[in-house]
């Protein structure tokens, strides 16, 4: 396990008095590749900001690496996609030090068509943000993130509302990235497309349930303290897939429903 | 073209006519920041809140620009405080505060003042009053904002875009906040003569709406805004001239008169484009989208 870039002991955050997450401690190594699962209102997303340093605990210690570079980002649900930028102004935006002219430098410009060519969107650069797929414009905000070189990239829900190809798609990307020596820490409430392949997952529910392999994590017991439900957990030739009993109890009544009134409508 | 020439023998008229166009371009420029980060109704508050400054420095004898900037500078910390007290929105505290200044503003000229004139030329606007030194302060407070604009381009396009991730990116988001309310308020300070309180706030929102619907790029729709701004404001006070009527309300139906033709010509395309400016509805890192 290579060296520690960002610690969280015992951290407690609250908005207007109400704790969203308490006492959890977190550890973030060079190489890690992370998933936070939890239900919606977990505290997902603010454990992602007290990383980031934009929610301060109320308790508990964090630390950071000196120095340390991070990329953030946000769930695409949150963008203003009516604003007027282009893909190659919003993946510059994060370029802020430096070069204070407003227009880009030759350098910068390259920079930008390199990052957007690794990503699989090369040629967008001109397009309007709103002219994208939704994978693309994922693509977009990790380029952007990706503009900084950071050492840790956060990522929060980075494959709702995206089709099957394309969670595939991001998912094997942020893998190589990882790969290639980038540590990514991101939230999702996706178990069986998303949680189910990552090395290494946190279940959180305002507190850490549990932590580990895929197959520590997804477990019945875990799963029922993360999201207040039982869950069972099937083993498919080595992959595990989480089911929700309800869903399943829903799935079974509507198929035998179906079954008995296309049985009548033969017999009439 | 001497029906265009005309009014340029009147050293009053020149004044005026540089400081609307002039003021349509400052207001243009900030208006892409105003209206794509929701605060029409901020500049619309606070042009009304200097009116009551305005009125009190015009009747101690105080100087314009420092009494009228001082009220709207207490006004504009009154919303802070009653909105941080988070009894009511800052929408309903814009409201009280700077409505209630605004009446104070009205029952002073009305009690002590020059009533009819003085108010007429405060609301609506008045080339009358122009002098050289208002030509100067126009221009040097034009000049500053495009200085701070070309400066601080990146980290304000950043903080308006997407706030949490500029402050994660290390801009100073809260500086960069404050920047733009004080531009802003200097900005409705230098323009308040020739374009008048209440009408303001429509050349702050017209011309970025009209720049809006022609692109999608930021940094066109800036120079576009800006562009737009200056020429409503120069045809607006050659219209006022022959029109007699007052500038702040032709300059803004010139701007009215440029968005028809525009929504018209760009069709839903455009319309499109413009729809989420100034919408009410948090944009990116505000608030919180998720926990």
């Amino acid at each position: 396990m290579s060296e520690s870039l960002l610690r969280l002991e015992g951290v407690t955050c609250a908005y207007d008095g109400a704790p969203v997450l308490v006492g959890v401690d977190v550890d973030i190594a060079g190489s890690e590749f992370l998933g936070i699962v939890g239900p919606s209102g977990s505290g997902k997303t603010t454990l992602l900001r007290a990383m980031l340093g934009t929610v301060e605990p109320v308790a508990g210690r964090m630390w950071r690496r000196p120095g340390l570079r991070m990329g953030y980002v946000p769930q695409v649900e949150t963008v203003n996609w009516s604003f007027p930028v282009t893909v190659a102004e919003a993946v510059l935006m994060s370029r802020t030090t430096g070069r204070r002219l407003p227009w880009p430098s030759a350098a910068e410009k390259a920079e930008v068509a390199s990052v957007l060519d690794r990503l699989g969107i090369g040629g967008l650069g001109t397009r309007h943000i709103r002219e994208l797929s939704g994978g693309q414009q994922q693509r977009v905000f990790l380029a952007r993130a990706l503009l900084r070189r950071p050492q840790l990239l956060l990522l929060d829900e980075p494959t709702s509302g995206v089709d099957v190809r394309t969670r595939h798609d991001i998912l094997h990307l942020l893998a190589d990235l990882n790969l290639a020596g980038l540590a990514v820490v991101l939230t999702t409430h996706d178990l069986n497309g998303i949680a189910a392949h990552l090395p290494q997952l946190v279940g959180l529910n305002t507190e850490v349930t549990g932590r580990g392999t895929p197959r520590e994590v997804l477990t019945p017991d875990v799963l029922e303290r993360t999201f207040g439900a039982p869950m069972e957990v099937l083993d498919h030739d080595g992959m595990l897939i989480v089911v929700d009993p309800a869903e399943l109890v829903t799935r079974t009544v509507a198929r035998a429903t179906i079954s008995v009134t296309s049985s009548r409508g033969e017999a009439s | 073209m001497t029906w265009l020439t005309e009014p340029f023998e009147f050293a009053f008229f020149r004044h005026g006519v540089m400081v609307a166009t002039m003021a349509g371009a400052l207001c243009g420029l900030i208006g892409v920041y105003v209206t794509l980060r929701g605060m029409s109704y901020i500049g619309h508050g606070l042009s009304h809140a200097i009116f009551g400054g305005a009125a009190a420095s015009a009747l101690v004898g105080f100087n314009f620009y420092l009494g009228a900037g001082l009220w709207g500078m207490a006004s504009a910390l009154a919303i802070g405080r009653v909105t941080r007290r988070r009894i009511i929105g800052s929408d309903a505290a814009i409201g009280v505060i700077t409505t209630a200044s605004f009446a104070f503003g009205i029952a002073l000229l009305g009690l002590y003042g020059q009533v009819r004139t003085s108010i007429d030329a405060a609301i609506f606007g008045s080339v009358l009053g122009v002098t050289a030194a208002d030509v100067w302060v126009v221009a040097g407070v034009t000049l500053a904002a495009g200085a701070v604009v070309f400066a601080f381009y990146r980290k304000l396009l950043f903080t308006t875009f997407d706030p949490e991730v500029a402050d994660v990116s290390g801009v100073n988001t809260a500086r960069m906040d404050a920047l733009l309310m004080l531009l802003l308020s200097v900005s409705i300070l230098a323009t308040m003569k020739v374009l008048g309180v209440v009408l303001i706030a429509a050349i702050l929102v017209i011309p970025p709406v009209v720049a809006r619907m022609l692109t999608n790029s930021f940094a066109r729709m800036l120079w576009l805004s800006t562009l737009v701004g200056a020429l409503c404001g120069f045809v607006g006070m050659i219209l006022s001239f022959h029109l007699d009527v007052s500038s702040g309300a032709t300059i803004v139906l010139v701007g009215a008169a440029v968005f028809a033709v525009v929504f018209a010509v760009t069709g839903p395309g455009g319309r499109r484009q413009a729809a989420g400016l100034d919408a009410h509805d948090a944009p990116v890192g505000a608030g919180r989208p998720g926990r």
